[in-house]
């Protein structure tokens, strides 16, 4: 991976939201949903970020795709081989920036606006990046709709009349008609049924390989994002505690964190002797993180210096594989 | 590729006008609806067409023949200054339902925009306009209104101002709290994550999704603005009283000896008034559950 | 009776149908499923499939549209040892409000909403108790405290006197289990209850719940749609798809020798953990059909690779492939059909 190119350089990245009390608003502190977290994405690659609720991670794809503006940090977006830092775009170079990285919501059914048809939906984000002529809009709906399998003349239906699967086939057909280079997915299959999941997930594999789109694809459940990603970034109380190749998670998982959420995860296979680690406690509140290493009121490992010391993300034995935990101190 | 467009292009416009019919015949289903609108367009046409219906002038005043009670010659009686009284509640349609319509419907523009603004936006925008209107709704109405009539002086015109003035706080509310839980709306992000401008989301996206609420509300605003411009002309701060409207014909009841020696004078202006709130109240009722996406 | 048949719940042909805009859909078909003393059956099934409607129209927790008729719902109380039919008993009466909650607990999926915000939990747990066996408050807040301590919420002196919002979800999922619980019934009856929580949260409230049917021999159903839950907890399976119960077995006949077309879809096409690089997952084509125009025959039928004209033709029977392993599809009807 180290050789390919990259297309996202993220350097520190900080979105602190402020939380404001009484009448004149005063902040009383900040909820740190993002912080400082650097992370390089390629060229290509399927990008998987896992964590449970309050992680950061939606709130991470939001930012870099500059739907909030952050409160510290930056993100290099490769032009053509030149690295630009989207944080300071100006409005007018931001709505160009639109056209390189599109997303995908969680949620099909509150992602088509009720009251227009798939038309109307189809039509407003090409009027408003210029394409002005009906029949090219309509050639490239249609082009978008033979991506994702469904027949052009349901553009002219309203979202109600398409079930749950279909309207996720739908929302990413939207986001492709600008040719985006990056597609940030945000939990696309959580709110679809088991048996319709598969079908989006095979479906966007076979896209991103057609187009050669670079995916962020973000979810909560550890096994989607296992069968979709290249690497995986495992996020916890907004920092990044380990980035590893999907594979190379799975079989050598080095944070505690790491280790918990994947024995957690109820596997459909009996006699399956699997050793459980049970985490204790409850995921502490992004406004008042505990000192020092995040998780240490969890971890099983935990030490004296895990209390004080806020771990750095290090390489482990010199490969891709990083991890931010103070059991991996001594190899640094 | 170009026929297959056009064909696109066809089947959108038929599909669209196979819409509004299917709107059109779960109206016309609809039967306190219907009726709403039939009294409705019967009492504005009437208005319309008053000197058709009647050969008295409203404000012919003829001594000689007045406090009669309904006859042949005025089939509702006459006022104490001789005037028919069909002829005046005919007449006074024309103003009564031009100030009461124009003034909800430019109440309910600025209560939309406004609320758009408040709950799209938020934070400091937000509560600076939430005071405003508090400020306006505590604000005792009858006082404003005529704090607002003095400043502006009688008239027709100043009447809808003043009604537009002091009747945008409900449906700003309205507007306001819908926009705090639509603007989380998914497709609220997805039109942000495509660039498009916060005028277009606000009002292209996300209002047409208030709309129904508006209206219901637009429609209470009709009724009560009748019922205060009979009671400000009735307070002579409303329509110069030489002017019929509803209001200034109640006016002419003003005393007890009127109501209980002279019916014709209060009953009818009073019953024409309710009929018409009513009509608006259903019609509104109706063109609500047509236009709700949850019905559809 | 022999141990190994005690059944404590038991339903034969059990159907629902809701009325609305004078059709009527039937949403759970000719269900019929048991469940035995200290074990956990898992109903398992995609949103929609009826497993939800299915166990409320057991207990007769149903909306006023809802149309429920049944052979027999018959449950065996361990405490008195007699049996009480649930379907000749009025939804609302005092002889079914007195079983649930008493002899039936349940869980729901919400913790968030399933507590009222403005009383303590500690009284909201202690009030199912009062009114069930008429304990005074003292005594109530003692039993309260016991259950706390057993399920695992920690300082439960003072926390007994905390609202439902001082809770995290996890704990607040434990008050439910503790409200459900706190009558000391034979059958949980967990509605997805850790659909809401995150997976470490999850992994804990499944450890609890395991030990509860372990430990005090509760009987528990479990309605999930979470393949992997089930290989878990699970010792009998009861598969839906659109009101139908499509295999029933145990844990081993379901997982191992999966014999129903959906299920072995639907287990296929499952993402688990480990999966080989390029490795694709088989999906299931088409869509969840709308269960008001349904045709006759397999609910299944257009979605299913083995589908043949036959399986349109009428309701297809149940086949019992093994003692308790029952299917319906018509590619096992050289086995023994049963009703």
């Amino acid at each position: 991976m180290a050789n390919q190119e990259k297309i996202f350089q993220i350097k520190n990245l900080q979105m602190w939201f402020p939380i404001k009390k009484g009448f004149l608003k005063k902040t009383v502190g900040h909820v740190k949903a993002v912080d400082d977290v650097s992370l390089d994405v390629y060229k290509g690659e399927t990008l998987g970020i896992v964590g449970e609720s309050g992680c950061g991670k939606s709130t991470f794809g939001k930012t870099i795709m500059m739907l909030n503006t952050p409160t510290g940090g930056e993100v290099q977006f490769n032009y053509g081989g030149q690295f630009k830092d989207i944080t300071k775009f100006t409005s007018q170079e931001l709505f160009q920036f639109r056209k390189k990285v599109q997303m995908v919501f969680q949620d099909p059914y509150s992602a088509l606006n009720p009251l227009k048809k798939i038309y109307t939906a189809f039509e407003e984000p090409l009027k408003v990046h210029g394409v002005n002529s009906k029949e090219e809009r309509e050639k490239i709906m249609q082009d978008v709709l033979k991506m994702v399998n469904i027949q052009p003349d349901y553009l002219l239906r309203y979202p109600h009349e398409f079930s749950g699967g279909q309207r996720q086939r739908l929302c990413i057909a939207r986001a492709l008609e600008v040719r985006p280079e990056v597609l940030i997915c945000d939990e696309p299959v959580s709110a679809l049924d088991v048996s319709i999941q598969a079908q989006v997930l095979n479906l966007m594999k076979k896209i991103q390989k057609d187009l050669n789109l670079t995916y962020l694809f973000i979810a909560h459940d550890l096994s989607v994002v296992q069968y979709m990603s290249n690497r995986i970034v495992v996020m916890y109380l907004g920092k990044i505690v380990e980035i590893a190749d999907s594979r190379a998670l799975y079989d050598e998982p080095l944070h505690p964190y790491t280790r918990a959420l994947l024995s957690a995860i109820p596997v459909p296979q009996i006699h399956q002797e699997k050793k459980r680690i049970v985490l204790q406690g409850e995921v502490p509140s992004p406004i008042n993180k505990p000192s020092g290493c995040a998780f240490h009121p969890r971890c099983p490992h935990c030490t004296e210096k895990c209390k004080q010391v806020d771990p750095t993300l290090i390489r482990h034995n010199d490969s891709e594989h990083m991890v931010a935990c103070h059991l991996y101190d001594k190899e640094s | 590729m170009s026929a297959q467009a056009s064909t696109l292009q066809q089947a959108n416009k038929q599909q669209a006008s196979s819409l509004l019919r299917k709107n059109i015949r779960k109206f016309v289903n609809n039967r306190l609806a219907m009726i709403g609108l039939v009294f409705v367009v019967l009492i504005v046409l009437s208005s319309i067409f008053a000197p058709l219906l009647t050969s008295y002038d409203p404000s012919q005043i003829s001594l000689g023949e007045k406090n009669l009670s309904p006859c042949a010659a005025h089939i509702l009686g006459t006022d104490n200054l001789g005037r028919d009284v069909f002829s005046r509640v005919l007449y006074g349609g024309r103003i009564s339902v031009l100030v009461s319509v124009l003034g909800a419907l430019m109440g309910s523009f600025v209560g939309m925009v406004l609320g758009s603004i408040a709950g799209y936006f938020g934070g400091k925008v937000d509560m600076l306009l939430v005071r405003l209107s508090e400020i306006f709704q505590t604000f005792p109405e009858m006082i404003l209104i005529m704090i607002l009539v003095a400043i502006l002086g009688q008239g027709v015109g100043n009447l809808i101002l003043v009604f537009s003035v002091t009747g945008w706080m409900t449906t700003f509310r309205m507007v306001r709290n819908e926009f705090l839980a639509l603007r989380e709306e998914t497709y609220v992000q997805v039109c942000e994550a495509f660039g498009m401008s916060k005028a277009a989301i606000m009002f292209k996206q996300i209002l047409p999704n208030v709309l129904s609420p508006v209206i219901v509300s637009t429609t209470v605003n009709v009724a009560g603005f009748i019922l205060s411009e009979a009671g400000l002309s009735f307070l002579g701060v409303g329509v110069p009283s030489s002017v019929p409207t509803w209001g200034n014909i109640l006016n002419a009841a003003k005393s007890v000896e009127v109501v209980s020696n002279y019916w014709w004078l209060w009953a009818v202006p009073g019953a024409v008034i309710s009929i018409f709130v009513l009509a608006i109240n259903f019609f509104g009722d109706g063109l609500r559950d047509v236009l709700d996406p949850k019905q559809q | 009776m022999e141990k190994k048949n005690d059944f404590v719940l038991d339903v034969k042909n059990l159907s629902t149908s809701f009325v609305s805009d004078k059709k009527e859909v039937r949403i759970v078909k000719n269900v019929s499923l048991r469940l035995r003393r200290g074990t956990t059956l898992a109903v398992v099934g995609e949103s929609g499939c009826g497993k939800s409607v299915t166990v409320h129209s057991i207990v007769k927790l149903m909306p006023k549209n809802a149309k429920v008729t049944a052979d027999q719902v018959l449950y065996r109380s361990a405490k008195d040892g007699k049996e009480y039919r649930l379907d000749q008993m009025e939804p609302y009466g005092s002889e079914m409000r007195k079983l649930r909650g008493a002899e039936i607990g349940m869980v729901f999926q919400d913790p968030m909403s399933s507590l009222n915000p403005v009383y303590k939990v500690g009284d909201q747990v202690a009030e199912g108790l009062i009114q069930h066996t008429g304990m005074s408050k003292a005594e109530a807040r003692e039993k309260v405290l016991d259950m706390f301590r057993k399920l695992g919420i920690p300082d439960p002196e003072s926390r007994i006197n905390d609202y439902p919002h001082q809770f995290s979800g996890g704990m607040k999922q434990r008050v439910v289990i503790a409200i459900a619980m706190i009558c000391n019934p034979d059958i949980i009856i967990a509605d997805e209850p850790t659909t809401a929580l995150d997976v470490t949260i999850q992994a804990q409230i499944m450890e609890l719940m395991k030990s509860l049917q372990v430990n005090d021999h509760k009987s528990i159903i479990l309605i999930t749609h979470n393949m992997g839950l089930v290989a878990e907890m699970a010792d009998e399976v009861c598969v839906m798809y659109m009101g139908r119960v499509m295999e029933f077995g145990s844990l081993e006949d379901v997982f191992e020798r999966t014999s129903h077309p959906y299920t072995q879809a639907l287990l296929r096409s499952v993402p688990v953990l480990g999966l080989a690089e390029g490795q694709e997952l088989e999906t299931i084509p088409g869509i969840t059909p709308n269960p008001a125009d349904l045709g006759p025959g397999c609910e299944f039928a257009d979605r299913c690779p083995y589908c043949e004209a036959r399986c349109r033709e009428k309701d297809i029977p149940r086949f019992e492939l093994s003692p308790g392993h029952y299917v319906r599809c018509l590619r096992y009807d050289s086995y023994q059909e049963v009703e």
